[in-house]
């Protein structure tokens, strides 16, 4: 399915989802999440592979980033949710797709985006007991030094 | 026996009880700590504990240009750099919108292809070894990778790390004479992958070791989003050259081998195919390579207008993403690497569990994960 059709399709069914301004994503409200999940899984669209999750830290808020892929259908979804920079949370989506687990644990490690029933939710690559979130803009390592920029 | 002092029954007793796997142990490939509950003999749990390799890559490449960071792409996947490189330039180029030349790719194509060949020798060189057959199988492999390996040598001074493709094309084009080498390695390759048939694919040892081990069933390996030749081993035909092919990945006849159970066996099976259609795709690319200039001329920074791209490509791993963010200047804003092997070693649990001890080490041979692009 072309990604018009697939938006369409949605908006009949989630009238407050919104298109991204420049890229091709959908924007959904953050408590729509796992309705819209369970939703996209089964026909007519089975996306029954979640393939990336991850964020992108804007300074004034942070875009969380779902890639989904259907096998049968060979089309692909990116969604977007905006999340506050303060104590960003959301729900998890481990219970419909298995590998959001660690994409999670991953985005919640360098993101520090909690997300709420979470079946394991510790850090990933960081140490256990690291303090802070590395990819968040605001965030200082100890002993980094930024290279003179071009 | 008497100061045993065993009155009931139930003073016998056995237990549960926690065993370290690595991080140094030899057939982790690398640095992948396993916890592993065990009774007797028998798995009943298993974590992975992952990131001692954690380099931060997606941090530093916010502090390097987008040339800069093509060398650290080669140290993502480094027993296949080419590929690596390959997905990262197609995604910063598709940000760009910035078209190559035909002879960039097919070079890239034929580069792309050996080094997936390299890699696949590695992967079964080190899973017999897993499987115990010691030394042999792999030093059997490594010859042939050392040619493949020899020949990336000349095209582009390098061994491991090629840093090779470039963003508009790739560093130099093709030395002289290389094309016959390639020709020659193409007809030594095809009678080496059939001795592997003769001595380890049927040999009964083998089969016996690898066959109905670590069973991945399809629906189970698609909810995990495992990728690459170990989703093809459980029985779905997804292949990014084929389903939506890039460069010129269409202009070829090849097959996709796909698996039947889903076993380590499969598993090892799929990447001998593959290896024969790499060669077929190799030899097709060499016997059309257009003639020209292999790289477009661009400035050494780029600066690709705000925006974001995401772009896969098929690495002999699984799907290698890499999502870009731009916000116009010289650097990524935001630079995200989707690696294979982390969501093809996240089914690693579910596979293990319920299997014996001796099983791991050929379950986690057979899946062919690489910690350099799990950690990062």
């Amino acid at each position: 399915m072309l990604t018009t059709e697939i938006f369409d399709l949605l908006k009949a069914k989630f009238p407050r989802i919104a298109k991204e301004e420049g890229t091709s994503a959908v924007i959904i409200p953050k408590e729509l999440l796992l309705e819209f999940g369970r939703f996209i899984k089964d026909a007519p669209l089975i996306f029954d592979d979640l393939h990336c999750v991850t964020a992108i830290d804007k300074k004034e808020k942070i875009d969380l980033v779902y890639i989904f892929y259907s096998n049968p259908l060979q089309h692909s979804l990116t969604l977007k949710i905006y999340l506050g920079p303060e104590d960003p949370k959301v729900e998890s989506l481990a219970a419909i797709w298995k590998s959001a687990n660690w994409l999670e644990r991953e985005t919640y490690d360098l993101f520090g985006v909690t997300f709420l029933n979470h079946p394991d939710p510790r850090r990933i690559l960081n140490p256990y007991d690291w303090k802070g979130y590395p990819l968040r803009k605001n965030y200082s390592a100890p002993n980094f030094i930024a290279k003179p920029k071009l | 026996m008497a100061d045993l002092d065993i009155k009931e029954k139930k003073d016998i007793f056995t237990e549960e009880f926690l065993i370290n796997m690595g991080p140094q142990h030899p057939s982790t490939h690398g640095v992948l700590s396993l916890e592993l509950k065990l009774d007797g003999e028998m798995v009943l749990e298993c974590t992975p504990h992952i990131g001692y390799l954690h380099r931060s890559f997606e941090k530093l490449a916010e502090n390097r240009t987008y040339t800069q960071f093509i060398p650290f792409t080669d140290r993502l996947d480094y027993v296949a750099s080419m590929n690596n490189n390959l997905g990262y330039c197609m995604a910063v180029e598709n940000l760009l919108k910035l078209d190559i030349t035909d002879r960039a790719k097919y070079i890239r194509v034929i580069v792309a292809e050996l080094n997936r060949i390299a890699s696949h020798l590695i992967a079964i060189g080190t899973f017999a070894q897993d499987l115990g057959a010691f030394a042999t199988p792999l030093f059997y492999c490594f010859r042939e990778r050392e040619k493949i390996v020899d020949i990336f040598n000349e095209i582009c001074g390098n061994r491991l790390t090629y840093n090779y493709i470039r963003i508009g094309g790739v560093q130099s084009d093709l030395p002289k004479g290389i094309e016959e080498k390639i020709k020659n390695f193409i007809k030594y390759m095809r009678s080496k992958i059939d001795e592997y048939d003769w001595l380890l694919t049927y040999n009964v040892i083998f089969l016996a070791r690898a066959k109905n081990i670590g069973l991945l069933r399809k629906d189970i390996a698609i909810n995990y989003s495992v990728t690459g030749p170990n989703l093809r081993a459980s029985g779905v035909k997804r292949d990014l050259r084929k389903d939506r092919p890039y460069l010129v990945y269409d202009k070829f006849e090849f097959n996709v081998p796909v698996g039947v159970n889903g076993d380590a066996w499969d598993r090892y099976k799929v990447r001998i195919e593959e290896m024969r259609q790499s060669l077929k795709i190799v030899e097709q690319a060499l016997g059309s390579l257009p003639q020209g200039d292999p790289t477009v001329k661009t400035g050494r920074v780029h600066k690709p207008a705000a925006g974001e791209a995401y772009f896969r490509t098929e690495n002999p791993r699984g799907e290698l993403g890499f999502y870009i963010v731009s916000d116009g200047s010289a650097y990524p804003y935001r630079l995200k690497i989707r690696a294979p092997s982390f969501s093809n070693l996240a089914v690693l649990p579910e596979l293990i569990k319920d299997a014996k001890i001796a099983d791991i080490v050929c379950i986690s041979g057979s899946l062919d994960i690489l910690m350099g692009e799990i950690d990062r």
